[in-house]
């Protein structure tokens, strides 16, 4: 066993705050927030996301390799999301076209 | 490990036959752990590949996004959403249940995740049928209606001389009937495998704690997946 381990009190708190995050980015998003409201609705998500990996999935009460893995996929994502965005964000750079 | 016996019922972990392959359970129990994720990374790579289309479309026609966005079934794609996390809570209280090796508890809750699984895919299938009702399925399109935008126009997407980009609608719905379908999909498959797993686990010895843990580690992947698909769907155009 790993010196700490998930409690169901633990996983009943990351279950509130999920609720909570579901709530406020309903609300944010009914609002103009202009170019802000999709980095607001990602960053919540984001929230999200890494309290379900970290404690649903056990990523914090695991092992470091489990961490790397995790980390690895998401990595990945980022440069096949940068990669392909360099292209269609520059498109427009050059004159005479 | 030993020394974790309590009563006399043995636990599920001590009860895991151990691999010839394996010196110790707890490196066949980090080697399953690892394993899955390298299978989940595929995963987070194979849907990656769909939000790429999706950043591809959502940066060249953010007013169309936006627009279509706003056709969509937001109360029952939140209420979706809140199924989705209940149920991802309910999923890892049924493994760390199992871990006590309480495993008539833990049969109760993977057999609850498996439910509200259903009812998730239920909504999801009342929703299509709405959406499609309005006529947004790809292929059949019907022009869209511009819904509560200031200043009229087209959604308020400009081409490069100024006028209106027609028709791209179509791509967001293609966007969303084959993101949220192929969720779908995965969503289906995870309750077959809970169902089977709930009923196997009734009995103390019936299934390797392991296989538990990794079906849980796929359930809450699906719902990972959903936390993106939910904003980026269906709240990406405002209402008020």
């Amino acid at each position: 066993m790993h010196p700490s381990s998930p409690t169901l009190r633990t996983f009943a708190k990351v279950w509130g705050a999920l609720m909570v995050l579901l709530l406020l980015t309903i609300l944010a998003s009914q609002f103009d927030l202009g170019r802000l409201s999709l980095a607001v609705a990602l960053a919540i998500a984001v929230t999200k996301a890494a309290l379900i990996v970290m404690f649903f999935m056990h990523v914090r009460y695991g092992s470091r390799e489990v961490l790397v893995f995790a980390g690895a996929a998401y990595l990945w994502l980022a440069i096949l999301l940068v990669g392909v965005l360099y292209d269609y964000a520059s498109r427009n750079w050059l004159p005479g076209r | 490990m030993d020394d974790e016996r309590i009563g006399p019922t043995k636990n599920v972990r001590e009860t895991e036959r151990l691999h010839s392959h394996f010196v110790t359970r707890e490196q066949q129990e980090d080697a399953a752990t690892l394993g899955m994720w390298v299978f989940l990374a595929t995963e987070v790579l194979f849907f990656g590949a769909i939000f790429m289309g999706y950043t591809y479309v959502r940066w060249s026609y953010p007013g169309v996004v936006e627009e279509a966005s706003r056709h969509l079934e937001i109360v029952l794609g939140s209420i979706n959403t809140g199924v989705l996390l209940t149920s991802s809570f309910i999923m890892a209280a049924g493994v760390l249940l199992a871990e006590q090796g309480r495993h008539r508890a833990a049969a109760l809750a993977l057999a609850v995740t498996a439910l509200m699984g259903v009812v998730f895919l239920v909504i999801k299938g009342t929703e299509y049928s709405m959406v499609i009702g309005e006529g947004y399925l790809p292929g059949f399109t019907a022009q869209l209606e511009p819904v509560s935008r200031p200043g009229g126009g087209y959604y308020g997407a400009l081409s490069e001389g100024g006028g209106p980009v027609p028709g791209h609608e179509e791509l967001f719905f293609w966007l969303y009937f084959v993101m949220t379908g192929l969720h779908a999909l995965h969503v289906a498959i995870g309750v077959i495998l809970l169902a089977g797993l709930a009923w196997l686990l009734r009995k103390p010895q019936g299934i390797s704690l392991n296989t538990v843990r990794n079906t849980g580690l796929y359930w809450h992947f699906v719902d990972l997946v959903w936390v993106f698909l939910f904003p980026l769907l269906y709240l990406a155009g405002h209402r008020l």
